[in-house]
């Protein structure tokens, strides 16, 4: 009989759910999932807009990443910053990415804002809060800058100045004291940059460098590692092993070779 | 993951990669076996180490075995470590409301031969720092050692004694996991693997 293939259905899958309600019932909890913690942030000023991050990802108390990458790439004109759950945020702005790269397949115009919004909102509404990622959405299309925060539960603000995360609190007193209308490029990232040092130092979920990205009608310039205030220091001595201090009871070395297979082609 | 218990770690090292893991597979206390494989080879140079509940562990090396078999078919070459470690996330995301209780380690050598580790959580969040990654019951155990011990641009040999090291004696502090160790070390021109003498308590 010959095999048939069958492709994976679309969508989420809950087979495994009754069988994880039965382990939490007996008391195994599923292990803790990777949370951003985070503080993120993004302003308006004279000629764009500055979206800002931190790079701590956190599972419970344990750091699990000390350098992530929270700004997410949507279009070429449009950047997203993700809080909460980090899977969640990871394929939620992907699968977005995908989709908005079609409509622009699709249309051949630049992809705007409203539609990454539209897109973003609706998917997040449809699962009622379930995928738990709170975003702020910044770009620059034909309308001109567009700031907006969306919640995991699919409404959404928009803002000349809006701050989430855990250390949203601490971002959004900095740009409440200092924000101002038509600010001038760097000082618009220096202000950022400060609103999530704020998060870094103030929120326990928020830590490591800052990362920046302004986004202009002219392009994004998007700064990894914009500052970065708690680098590790240098070991002062080396703590290797000495070679043969491990016990090795068994071992097995696979070498590599090149395999030529007869003669070159005759290509003349 | 506190059900069956386990422990795995993967370093980068200078044109080199290793990935271990213990070797208990037990039933909370009661240990069952000490030669359970946790950690896969994909193909000449992708390792997974799959640690967690014993029954997902084996399900899943079976859904990535077939997986990659498929995409060698179709594409009519091998996956990279990076390719690969998408795949993981996508089918655990796809899990996303009953997930596999599972974090894997993927350790690999690129194309060009640059080194690759990566771990993730059980929803399929992608982590991929520039030094180790960690994963399993004693994962804070092995936070500590690794982040003590471990240094850039290790040689193989080097990279094969930290990485040991790390991994016997953060299981020496987790009583579910341990009982015996194998280690991986991946070089362009070798695979080098190693069971390792450990406490059998």
């Amino acid at each position: 009989m010959a095999m048939k293939v069958e492709l994976p259905q679309k969508g989420f899958n809950f087979e495994n759910f009754q069988r994880n309600a039965v382990l939490a019932d007996k008391g195994y909890k599923a292990p803790k999932v990777t949370k951003t913690g985070t503080t993120i942030c993004g302003c308006l000023y004279k000629d764009g807009l500055v979206l800002g991050a931190d790079t701590r990802a956190t599972e419970g108390p344990i750091v699990a990443d000390k350098n992530c990458e929270k700004i997410h790439y949507l279009a070429p004109n449009m950047y997203c910053c993700g809080a909460g759950t980090a899977a969640d945020c990871d394929h939620t702005t992907h699968l977005i990415e995908s989709k908005l790269e079609l409509h622009r397949l699709q249309t051949g115009r630049p992809s705007r804002v409203s539609t990454a919004l539209t897109m973003l909102k609706q998917m997040l509404f449809r699962y009622q809060g379930q995928i738990g990622c709170a975003l702020v959405l910044g770009g620059f299309d034909v309308n001109g800058p567009h700031l907006y925060t969306i919640y995991p539960h699919g409404s959404t603000d928009k803002l000349p100045y809006v701050t989430m995360g855990s250390g949203s609190l601490a971002a959004m007193a900095v740009f409440e004291s200092r924000w101002r209308k038509d600010m001038e490029r760097e000082e618009a990232a220096e202000l950022v940059k400060d609103a999530i040092s704020a998060g870094i130092f103030n929120d326990l979920g928020s830590g490591s460098n800052v990362d920046v990205c302004i986004i202009t009608a002219d392009g994004v310039d998007y700064r990894r590692g914009y500052d970065k205030p708690n680098q590790r220091g240098v070991k002062e001595q080396s703590y290797k092993f000495a070679k043969g201090t491990t016990a090795i009871l068994t071992e097995d070395i696979r070498q590599f070779v090149d395999v030529v297979e007869g003669d070159a082609m005759d290509i003349s | 993951m506190e059900y069956n218990g386990s422990a795995i770690i993967a370093m980068k090292g200078k044109n080199c990669v290793a990935i271990a893991a213990d070797r208990r597979f037990g039933v909370q206390a009661l240990t069952l076996s000490t030669d359970f494989k946790k950690v896969f080879q994909m193909n000449e140079r992708v390792f997974i180490g799959l640690p967690g509940l014993a029954t997902d562990v084996q399900t899943l090396y079976e859904r990535f075995r077939f997986k990659t078999n498929m995409y060698k078919l179709r594409e009519e070459r091998e996956i990279t470590p990076s390719t690969f470690a998408r795949m993981v996330s996508s089918t655990l995301y796809e899990k996303r409301f009953g997930p596999y209780f599972c974090e894997p380690v993927i350790a690999g050598l690129e194309k060009d031969g640059t080194p690759y580790i990566c771990t993730m959580d059980l929803l399929g969040c992608i982590t991929t720092p520039a030094d180790f990654v960690v994963s399993g019951t004693a994962s804070n155990q092995m936070y500590g050692m690794a982040e003590s011990l471990w240094e850039p641009d290790l040689e193989p040999e080097e990279l094969f004694e930290t990485i040991s090291q790390s991994l016997l004696n953060a299981v020496d502090r987790d009583a579910i996991s341990g009982w015996g160790a194998v280690v991986h070390v991946i070089t362009p021109e070798r695979i080098l693997t190693r069971t390792l003498k450990g406490r059998m308590d």
